[in-house]
């Protein structure tokens, strides 16, 4: 009985609402907007975020990562050919790897400018040169081969390990395994291949960036060869410029080590060195911060699809008043043949979330559908909560109730006699 | 009891009250004026009566129908109808009691326009809180009855005056009501469609409905049992169905 006359309730509503039918609609596209706009920001939102969060997690989050960088004051662009000398240097490594607590691991890295290239192919990756560690605390997925060993350290090998996308630029035919590649004026045996960074497929090289490749050798072999003096050729003039170590990624044991790592890191290298030609990227505090950034960017999401849905509820408040108004006589009727208070504030009350709630499943399909599309044309992620959408609807349904509730009201109080002498 | 009600005018017994009015007064205050609508109304309206409610404009007609049919409250005085004491039932008891044992019928037959006819007819039952066995039933007979057995999912739009104010007939008697009220229920008519609804009202005073009529109109008037007259909320004249007979007899 209960049930069936709240179903009698909602098909009343319909078709009092279907009596007026583009005003029914005009009314419903406030919340639904609200609604789409709600599922579709926190999808877009939520896949940037889940990206960002990737990105930093792919740096390893027990690691704190110490990079050269070059002091912005140094280099007067004309002066003569001079050499330019900054940096981490082996010493600070040393210090690290030796005396810090809580140190698993630490691992140099330099870095050599050199070309890189096989037959008639050419690219310019980043070449680093780095002990066997890296694979291991960079958690770097081996693709075909081996990587670099203890073996090869020691014996300053003439092997290289490529990067996924450089492997398949210089041998976009054949497995790369066993070739030989020139890098600067050396040859070195690829050894192994090293999946990519980012779901495959998704970034092809570009043969005169840096980004995205990476060639891998012993950094004995690289100090040897190559030396620590990075030439390069750029419009016309010489840049030479020495750096020791370009990266030093460390490792903690734990967790909890990290942040007293990195505090130890920067107090050491603000003493050892006289200028700022370091940084320290911590990605534990990256990750941190990207989680209040989300924090925020979900704060003034709310906010937005909070104002729209007060503005759609508002609309559905207006429209519901005249509504009653102009329906003062079937109040009077309903009344005089024996409705009580509690039917009409019913009768208007449903009829109110059947609007909004009507908004509501057309703003879920619209809030999903933003997304997809939005994936497949702007190459975004975007990651739909199953939540968002139940809980998007379930707002419009909160709109209804709490935006229908004044004119319900207003409908069920009107006195008999004068709603029915109502014109 | 209720259907061997005797016929009007042989009444050897009194039959029971449905409506005893005492002492009504309805004021109504307009700024620092007040209207008397109704001023002392005493009366007594008895089980199986047919009256029709006289009276100029203004003189307090639609205030004692309303009060009667319980929309609306005295200011003062004693209302029992049915044996309650009105002012002692608070607004969801009045509401039910209205919708059981009252039926009411409109000037402008106020049907539902989203409504159809069946669902204009079970309109009453609706807000009860019990749904009597065979309602369904019941509403199809009375459509039939008055003669919309053919029409029952036509909405009020679709039907004339005179048919929409057969269901509104029909959607008063869906509750078997005490006491049927109806306002200028053929004003809005055309005479030979108000001989009709009129018509039907003789039918149900026959099967011993008990009905008040309000109307301004002599000629309805003259078809009803008994004749009340109001002049300035308060009665003017009462005239019993068997001297008014007479009357009849005489002016033909
Ligand atoms: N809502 C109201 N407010 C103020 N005065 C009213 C109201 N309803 C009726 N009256 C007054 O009460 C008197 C009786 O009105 P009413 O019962 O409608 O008379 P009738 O139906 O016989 O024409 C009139 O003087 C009218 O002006
Ligand atoms: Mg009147």
């Amino acid at each position: 009985m209960r049930s069936s006359s709240l179903a009698r309730a909602v098909r009343l509503g319909v078709s009092s609402l279907l009596l007026h039918k583009l005003r029914s609609f005009l009314t419903t596209l406030g919340v639904l907007f609200g609604v789409a706009s709600v599922i579709a920001m926190l999808a877009v939102g939520e896949g940037a975020s889940a990206e960002a969060q990737d990105q930093i997690r792919r740096l390893g989050s027990r690691n704190v990562i110490l990079r050269s960088v070059k002091p912005p004051q140094v280099g007067d662009e004309d002066a003569e050919m001079r050499v330019l000398s900054y940096g981490l240097t082996r010493d600070d490594f040393e210090r690290i790897s030796e005396t810090f607590p809580g140190v698993e691991q630490s691992v140099p890295v330099l870095q050599t400018p050199a070309e890189v290239r096989s037959g008639q192919l050419l690219c310019r990756p980043r070449v680093l040169c780095t002990p066997h560690l890296f694979q291991s605390v960079t958690r770097r997925d081996l693709f075909s081969g081996r990587f670099l060993t203890e073996q090869d350290e020691a014996s300053r090998s003439l092997v290289c390990v490529l990067g996924y996308e450089v492997a398949r630029f210089l041998f976009p035919f054949d497995t790369a395994l066993g070739e030989r590649v020139k890098v600067g004026e050396h040859y070195l045996e690829v050894v192994g291949v090293l999946h990519s960074r980012i779901p495959v497929g998704t970034v092809t090289l570009d043969p005169s960036s840096e980004a995205g490749g990476e060639v891998f050798m012993p950094l004995s072999t690289g100090r040897a060869y190559f030396g620590e003096r990075q030439t390069q050729m750029r419009s016309g003039s010489m840049d030479i410029q020495e750096v020791q170590l370009h990266e030093i990624i460390v490792a903690a044991e734990r967790d909890i080590d990290v942040p007293v790592i990195a505090a130890a890191c920067r107090s050491m290298l603000k003493r050892e060195h006289d200028e700022k030609d370091y940084e320290v990227i911590v990605p534990l505090e990256l990750l941190a911060r990207a989680e209040e950034t989300k924090r925020i960017f979900n704060i003034v999401l709310g906010s937005i699809a909070g104002i729209s849905l007060l503005v759609g509820g508002i609309g559905i408040m207006n429209v519901m008043l005249a509504t009653v108004t102009e329906r003062t006589r079937e109040i009077g009727i309903r009344r005089a043949l024996g409705a009580k208070r509690k039917h009409i504030v019913t009768q208007f009350l449903v009829e109110t979330m059947v609007l909004s709630g009507a908004g509501g499943v057309v703003g879920v399909g619209v809030g999903l559908l933003i997304p997809w599309i939005v994936e497949r044309t702007a190459e975004l992620e975007t990651i739909v909560e199953p939540a968002a959408p139940i809980f998007a609807f379930g707002i419009s349904v909160l709109v209804g109730i709490v935006f229908g509730l004044y004119p319900a009201w207003r409908a069920a109080n009107m006195d008999p006699v004068e709603a029915l002498r109502h014109e | 009891m209720e259907s061997a009600q005797p016929k009007a005018g042989e009444v050897t017994s009194t039959p029971e009250p449905v409506a005893e009015l005492s002492e009504i007064t309805r004021m109504y205050r307009m700024g620092e004026e007040e209207v008397l609508a109704l001023d002392g109304f005493s009366f007594t309206f008895r089980k199986g009566e047919y009256w029709a409610i006289m009276g100029s404009s203004g003189s307090g007609k639609s205030t004692l129908l309303n009060i009667l049919g319980c929309v609306d409250r005295p200011t003062g005085g004693s209302y029992r109808v049915r044996g309650h004491e009105v002012a002692d039932l608070d607004d969801d008891e009045l509401s039910t009691f209205r919708g059981a044992e009252l039926g009411f019928i409109f000037q402008s037959y106020n049907l539902i326009p989203q409504l159809d006819v069946l669902e204009n007819i079970l309109m009453p039952v609706m807000y009860q809180d019990e749904v009597p066995e065979g309602i369904q039933e019941r509403a199809l007979g009375l459509a039939k009855r008055v003669g919309l057995g053919d029409r029952l999912h036509h909405r009020p739009m679709q039907l004339s005056g005179g048919q929409q104010q057969r269901v509104a007939i029909a959607r008063s008697l869906i509750n078997d009501p005490a006491l049927i009220l109806a306002d200028e229920a053929t004003g809005n008519l055309d005479s030979k469609t108000a001989d009709e609804i009129l018509e039907l009202f003789d039918e149900l005073h026959a099967e011993g409905k008990t009905i008040l009529l309000v109307t301004h109109e002599a000629e309805v008037g003259r078809r009803a049992e008994n004749i009340l007259r109001l002049k300035d909320g308060n009665i003017e004249s009462v005239e019993r169905g068997a001297k008014r007979h007479g009357e009849a007899a005489d002016a033909q």
